[in-house]
Parts: structure tokens; C-alpha cells; sequence
């Protein structure tokens, strides 16, 4: 978890007028991300997103991801991959004893790409520098960059919500269909996935509930594809 | 957004979307797109699905239908931040318009 991270960048930043906000895209609300966030003492809003609307209305497909927005309520960057420093368990040895599974799950986490160093480099120019710096985007560009809504995908919203409604509501067997018709009809949304499969294995590995499963998938598209590249 | 029925509460439908429900139809930013006279304080599911090129999807067995976000465009469709209202973890509602005046970094995270 990064959120040690962002509250270290709020530390830093907030005397020059960025706040940060952070939310937990979590079905399971306060319960499971209480230990998370009071290991992290934030002093900034730390939220809950029991019903991921975020995801929703910022059109955002995998965690951790961050979005600038300025003075006005503008939004001058959509959604991203956003990491405050490079986490150590993206750099781990395999254990000798590791299980074929554990080992191949470490080397898949391994080569997963991110880029903090850029990233927060990028948000030091905007905070100094406001709608001057060349990383604040135009409003045409950052609706441009947001996430395409075919119809597929907005379906894919419509059952992931209906899902997580059931889910919620103790039905959580009704609920799986709806989380499968997330899965199928927007294939690279990984919230959609990853929360579902916890639901079925707390460690997201294969289960007969779902098709896929964490290691799988990220092998299906490659672990370096996992996130897209940052485009400052 | 979650519907009981074949209607949407219109103030609900309002926040959660950002269609304004007007005398001349829903409405965003410089669109407008006409709705059947008389809707007050509720809408048809169907008819709002139609016109604005939203999917909605039932399930059977709860009797639940679920209205989803429109089709054809991209996520965003505005660069004005949604109106978004969030719980803390003592279930203190944050309102992101509360932050106007600042920048924000807004951070999607998971326990998962």
C-alpha cells in the first residue's frame, strides 16, 4: 500500500497548496481498509468508496490510480497510474522453498512497470507552477485521455454495480453472474476483477467461481503491460 | 444507479449523473436532449436508457434493474470534477467542493 507515500507527499506539498484525497475503491468498506489507513495516519481525507463510484464517474481500471484537479474544480489529468515511491514488492527474490505458483507470481510482479520518479516530478511542477506547467493538460486532451465508454463498457458498469448492490446485501451468490458480465464484456478493467476475485480468494488465484485469476490474466497480457505507460 | 420498479428518482438520478432534469429535457453543459413532459420527481428507467444512451440491465431473480453510465463517448465528458461525496472511516461524509481554492490529488487505492 502507498499511502505512507501520500501522506509523506502531503507533507511536502500541502504548504504549497495541493491537498491530497485519497479513496478506497472497496466493497468491503471501512472493515477491510481500516487497518491500511490507520497505519497510515493521514492528515489528509481518506474516503470510502463502498459502491466504486469513482471508478464510474472518473472512468478509472486499476488501482493505484490519480487525477489532478485544480483551483476551479477543473480536471487538468485524468486518470493514471500513480505511485509516490516504488513499492519493495515490486523487487523480490524468489524464496528457494517458493511453490511453482509463488515463484511464478514474484517474477510476474516483478516486471510490472511503473514510474514514480517521473510522476511526482511531474505533480512538484504542476503544485509550483499551477495551469503554467506543461504537465497541466488542456481540457481537450484530458477528455480525450480518459477512458473510452463503448456501449460494452458501460454495460460492464451496469452489472459490476448491480453485483456489488447484491454483493453488499448478503447475496453474493446472485452476484456472480453480474461480476462475470463485468469480466467478459470490459476485459482490461482490472477493479472489476481483482474485487471480484477477492470475494472468491482473498489471494485472487484460481477459483471455480471465475474464469480468471490474477497470475493468469497478467500472464494473458504480459506483466509489463499491466499498466499503461505514464504519458506526461 | 440502482432502480426498484421501472422509475428513477430524479433528484438521485441528477447527482449521481450530471444531467440537470429541465422544462426543455436532461440537460449537460450545452446539450439537451428532450424527455416526455411531466416527469417531476421521478423518471421512466426505459426512457431515459433510450434517449441518452445509457444501458440498463435487469436481474431477474431480485427483481433489481441497474441504469449504467452512457454509452458512445468517454468517461469523461466534462473536465468539471464530479460533485463527489465520500464517507471517511467513521462515516463522516467528505465533500470534494469543499476543496475549492486548493489543488487536489485524488488517489484511487484498494485493500484488495
Amino acid at each position: 500500500m502507498d499511502l505512507p507515500g501520500w501522506q509523506a507527499l502531503r507533507t511536502e506539498l500541502h504548504p504549497q497548496g495541493l491537498e491530497i484525497v485519497t479513496v478506497a475503491l472497496d466493497t468491503g468498506g471501512a472493515e477491510v481498509t481500516r487497518r491500511w489507513i490507520e497505519a497510515a495516519s493521514p492528515e489528509h481525507p481518506s474516503l470510502i468508496d463502498q459502491a466504486h463510484l469513482v471508478d464510474e464517474l472518473f472512468g478509472i481500471t486499476n488501482v493505484p490510480s490519480s487525477v489532478w484537479i485544480d483551483e476551479q474544480g477543473r480536471i487538468v489529468r485524468p486518470p493514471e497510474p500513480a505511485f509516490p515511491t516504488r513499492p519493495p514488492y515490486l523487487k523480490r527474490e524468489v524464496p528457494p522453498d517458493a511453490s511453482p505458483r509463488v515463484a511464478a507470481l514474484i517474477a510476474a510482479v516483478n516486471e510490472i512497470k511503473i514510474d514514480p520518479d517521473t510522476y511526482v516530478a511531474a505533480l512538484r511542477d504542476w503544485v509550483a507552477h499551477g495551469a503554467a506547467s506543461r504537465f497541466a493538460l488542456a481540457p481537450d486532451d484530458v477528455l480525450e485521455r480518459s477512458c473510452p465508454r463503448p456501449i460494452e463498457e458501460a454495460t460492464a458498469a451496469a452489472h459490476f454495480e448491480l453485483g456489488q448492490h447484491l454483493h453488499r446485501n448478503g447475496q453474493t451468490e446472485a452476484a456472480v453472474p453480474h461480476f462475470r458480465a463485468a469480466h467478459r464484456l470490459q476485459p482490461d478493467n482490472w477493479t472489476y476483477k481483482r474485487q471480484a476475485w477477492t470475494f472468491a480468494d482473498p489471494s485472487q488465484g484460481p477459483t471455480e467461481v471465475y474464469e480468471g485469476n490474477w497470475l493468469a490474466d497478467v500472464q494473458k497480457i504480459g506483466a509489463a503491460n499491466y499498466y499503461p505507460p505514464l504519458k506526461m | 444507479m440502482i432502480i426498484q420498479g421501472r422509475t428513477v428518482d430524479t433528484a438521485e438520478f441528477e447527482r449521481r449523473t450530471g444531467w440537470a432534469i429541465k422544462p426543455e429535457g436532461a440537460c449537460k453543459g450545452e446539450i439537451c436532449v428532450p424527455l416526455p413532459a411531466g416527469g417531476g420527481r421521478s423518471l421512466d428507467a426505459a426512457i431515459l436508457a433510450e434517449r441518452l444512451g445509457m444501458p440498463l440491465i435487469h436481474d431477474e431473480a431480485s427483481g433489481l434493474s441497474c441504469l449504467g453510465p452512457e454509452a458512445g463517448g468517454r468517461a469523461l465528458t466534462s473536465v468539471e470534477a464530479p460533485d463527489l461525496t465520500l464517507p471517511d472511516l467513521d462515516g463522516t461524509e467528505f465533500h470534494l467542493r469543499s476543496l475549492r481554492g486548493q489543488k487536489v490529488l485524488l488517489v484511487a487505492w484498494a485493500s484488495w
